[in-house]
């Protein structure tokens, strides 16, 4: 009967929402993933630095976080303290889910982290380069299977940018939906497909430890640390980034807007944001005011036309 | 014997007395939200983590692998005394536990599930130690084909669960599938069956249709029965405690579970509650007490407890070897290796000896802390069933909307779990299964994946389902407890024709 007591009142205390919170962030995906790390990592560090006296994380899982942006959309309107962590994710989970909600109806602050993708074979693979991948897959699109994460998200745009970019049919790719870059590692070290696509990190002790062979990453300059070429220099002229943003609840005023943001920029330059980034091995992709504003807009367009050129969107 | 130095230098880290802490906190965490619905371990781990920040990695490692191992035992109680999942693989336990202990042997059912938990913790934890190199180049051979081949044998081995009508059982199995349908596809990335509601699009959630079928329809059931149901459940009926039969026929099942349990849970893509699944019908097959199940039989309690707790320690072979995390709890304490700048994967045994051992010799800690903690509870535990009727109903009901809200807050998820209530509670009236409604919803989505994928990779060529060794196999097997119980059916009647023909001179 202790537990069952105990049981309750930890219960009560996850369920209640906090009241004494100075910032409330909605991660719009389920613990462990992404999000909820970058949400998390949010919360640690504004305490640690004293942006904020108490943080709290909700979790609001669902459908590529357009559940937890339409929730954050209409129950947060004017809500200076409440922020959501987003990303480019959700950009294609938008239009993939025809969603009514976009990021129009929030108030994006500035893009935080990114991620790069990372083209990799197993290490008994043929195929030994860049250039080798490209030429199996325009003699025969439908042999080259690619696993990675799920279907119209980051990896699945970065290979129908790929094919477009090698001039073979976007439609005609063989890419292998897994529910994550972990599932799709399995995959791949068993040799079921014949090459992955995922955010780095995802790979990079498999790669160090010489089990998979890394072609080519994503970035539009090399990567300090990592011995592989550009997708660029490898004759695909492609740069994805999987960059993950914070924004602010719809209806502010002007002076709430530059709190936040001001608020956000303290934590973004802070020495215990730059320790995260570097265990996290994230990317320094800080990008704030009209300048993200405007990198977002095109970043909109662009997803909008190659998911629709592989067909996800009509 | 390098393995087994590592293995009791890791014992004497773990041994100290601050890890011992963390060990006892971590299991108590652990147990308490595994007992309720819908607060997993993983959310647990995920709320810790800043918490943990400042610890030293191993004792808060030692902590989440407290939690995960104390969540797996958790689930059991409330399945066995009140039909309340409280995990997805805890679901089988309520079919014979709950059953059990209306029959006044909860003390038994609960007994059962904690030893046997400790058993395939123990030997599943060892192996973990001893052979997961070898385990995970099997577990990688696994590719869509040879997981599909492994749906396919769960199916035809579960479907003897289904009770006694094959048509009712397959009823409920459809329902279950057309459940598993809901939600975007996620080979394709199209919406099916979500007739534009954005809160379907992520699928319906396992844990909400089985505390919404079990505990919310049998609720519902029990108070559309008024004063005419049967008037009191025997909470105590002999001892609390194992007798001598019951040990008896429980460790052969703690044994089977557990060589179910590990390779499955070890399989990137295989879960707990198949290997809870697999073992429950083998348990059928080989009882010698086949009139007891589906009326509590303790093998049915003890083989997929054992299995459950195995998966737990399997789904961590690929996490130290591969830096793979294989579910969600995983994944949150891979985030915790990395806040302490290590990278689990290949080298992680190499670089960090010391942590990796501590962590595995503080498993076995945790679990035998587990059997400790819980053994003398169940006397405890079972006294919640002399709780009078109309309370324990109503608790149960608050139980398990609370469980729901925690996990997601959203009105949706709670009237989907009033809606499968009712479904549940039609189900009953009209002597449907609900088993197998669940089932459906779980292994249907990934048959279906796993197929696809591999006709994806094979551009459409369907011999490839057959072509690899460990998927002929295993589809073999699927064909043999397909055709061989329908043989032996037809013998066994007529040996029965031939015995009453014997006895009538």
């Amino acid at each position: 009967m202790k537990h069952f007591f105990l049981a309750s009142i930890l219960a009560g205390a996850l369920a209640l929402p906090a009241y004494a919170a100075d910032y409330t962030i909605i991660a719009p995906a389920n613990p462990g993933g992404g999000w909820d790390q970058t949400a998390r990592s949010l919360q640690t560090v504004m305490q640690q630095e004293g942006i904020s006296g108490n943080v709290q994380v909700q979790n609001v899982p669902g459908a590529g976080g357009t559940i937890g942006l339409a929730q954050f959309a209409s129950q947060q309107k004017g809500n200076p303290n409440a922020l959501l962590v987003g990303g480019y994710v959700m950009v294609g989970a938008i239009l993939t889910n025809n969603s009514p909600v976009t990021l129009k109806d929030v108030t994006p602050i500035a893009r935080l982290t990114g991620e790069y993708e990372a083209i990799v074979v197993p290490a008994a693979s043929e195929i030994k380069s860049m250039a080798d991948l490209v030429a199996a897959l325009k003699k025969d699109p439908g042999a080259v299977s690619w696993a990675g994460g799920s279907a119209g998200g980051t990896d699945h745009i970065a290979v129908g940018l790929i094919a477009k970019a090698a001039g073979v049919d976007p439609t005609k790719i063989n890419y292998i939906a897994y529910s994550g870059g972990g599932e799709a590692l399995a995959a791949i070290l068993g040799s079921q497909v014949t090459a992955g696509i995922s955010g780095y990190g995802e790979f990079e002790s498999q790669v160090k430890a010489g089990t998979l062979r890394l072609l080519a990453v994503s970035s539009a300059e090399r990567l300090p640390g990592i011995d592989a070429p550009t997708l660029k220099e490898s004759g695909v002229d492609v740069v994805v980034e999987n960059w993950r943003m914070v924004a602010a609840a719809p209806g502010l005023t002007d002076e709430q807007k530059a709190a936040v943001s001001a608020d956000i920029e303290k934590l973004a330059k802070s020495a215990g944001w730059q320790e995260v980034l570097k265990t996290k091995g994230w990317q320094d992709t800080y990008l704030a005011g009209d300048a993200f504003n405007e990198q977002l807009a095109k970043d909109v367009s662009a997803t909008e036309t190659v998911l629709k050129d592989i067909g996800l969107v009509k | 014997m390098a393995t087994f130095d590592f293995l009791l230098q890791g014992l004497l880290v773990a041994a100290q007395p601050t890890n011992l802490l963390y060990a006892l906190i971590g299991v108590t965490l652990g147990t308490a939200v595994g007992v309720l619905p819908g607060i997993g371990p993983a959310l647990t781990v995920a709320l810790l983590l800043p918490v943990t920040y400042r610890l030293d990695p191993g004792g808060s490692l030692i902590m989440f692998a407290g939690i995960y191992y104390g969540g797996m035992y958790g689930g059991s109680t409330t399945s066995i005394l009140l039909n309340t999942p409280g995990e997805s693989s805890s679901i089988v336990t309520a079919l014979e536990g709950n059953k059990m202990a209306r029959a006044g042997r909860g003390g038994p059912a609960l007994a059962t599930a904690a030893i046997g938990s400790f058993v395939a913790g123990l030997i599943a934890t060892l192996a973990l130690a001893f052979i997961a190199p070898y385990i995970v180049k099997l577990a990688l051979v696994f590719g869509p084909r040879e997981y599909f081949a492994l749906m396919v044998l769960a199916f035809v081995t579960v479907s003897s669960a289904f009770g006694d009508s094959t048509l009712r059982g397959l009823t409920s199995l459809f329902v279950g599938l057309t459940l598993a349908c809901i939600g975007i596809d996620q080979l394709t990335g199209q919406a099916r069956l979500s007739f534009g509601v954005p809160d379907l699009l992520d699928g319906i959630e396992v844990t909400t249709l089985a505390v919404a079928m079990f505990a919310i329809g049998e609720t519902l059931y029990i108070a559309a029965q008024g004063d005419r149901g049967p008037d009191k459940v025997e909470a105590v009926k002999g001892s609390v405690w194992m007798n001598a039969a019951d040990w008896a026929r429980s460790w052969k099942p703690w044994l089977r579970g557990t060589v179910i349990g590990f390779p499955i849970g070890a399989m990137p893509a295989g879960g707990a509650e198949i290997g809870t699944f697999l073992s429950y019908a083998a348990e059928k097959r080989l009882t010698k007490h086949p009139e007891e199940f589906g009326n509590g039989a303790i093998e049915g309690v003890a083989g997929p407890e054992a299995a459950n707790n195995a998966s737990a320690a399997g789904t961590l072979v690929p996490l130290l070897t591969l830096g793979l995390p294989t579910t969600a709890t995983a994944a949150i304490m891979l985030a915790g290796f990395q806040q302490y700048g290590l990278q689990p994967g290949p080298l992680l045994f190499a670089t960090n000896p010391q942590l990796v051992w501590g962590l595995i010799a503080s498993l076995l800690i945790a679990n035998f802390m587990l059997l400790v903690l819980n053994l003398p509870l169940i006397g405890l535990w079972v006294k919640l069933l002399t709780i009078p009727k109309p309370w324990l109903y109503a608790g149960i009901l608050l139980f398990a909307t609370l469980g729901t809200i925690g996990a997601n807050p959203s009105v949706f998820e709670l009237g989907m779990l009033l809606a499968f209530g009712l479904l549940g509670y039609v189900m009953r009236v009209f002597g449907y299964p609900i088993a197998p409604v669940v089932v459906g919803l779980i292994l249907g989505p990934l048959a279906e994946q796993q197929l696809r994928r591999a006709l994806s990779i094979s551009q459409g060529d369907f011999t490839v389902l057959f072509t690899s060794p460990i998927a002929a196999v295993l589809l073999v097997i699927a064909a043999l407890a397909l055709i061989v119980p329908l043989i032996l059916r037809a013998r066994g009647r007529g040996q029965v024709l031939a015995q009453l023909a014997a006895s009538e001179d």
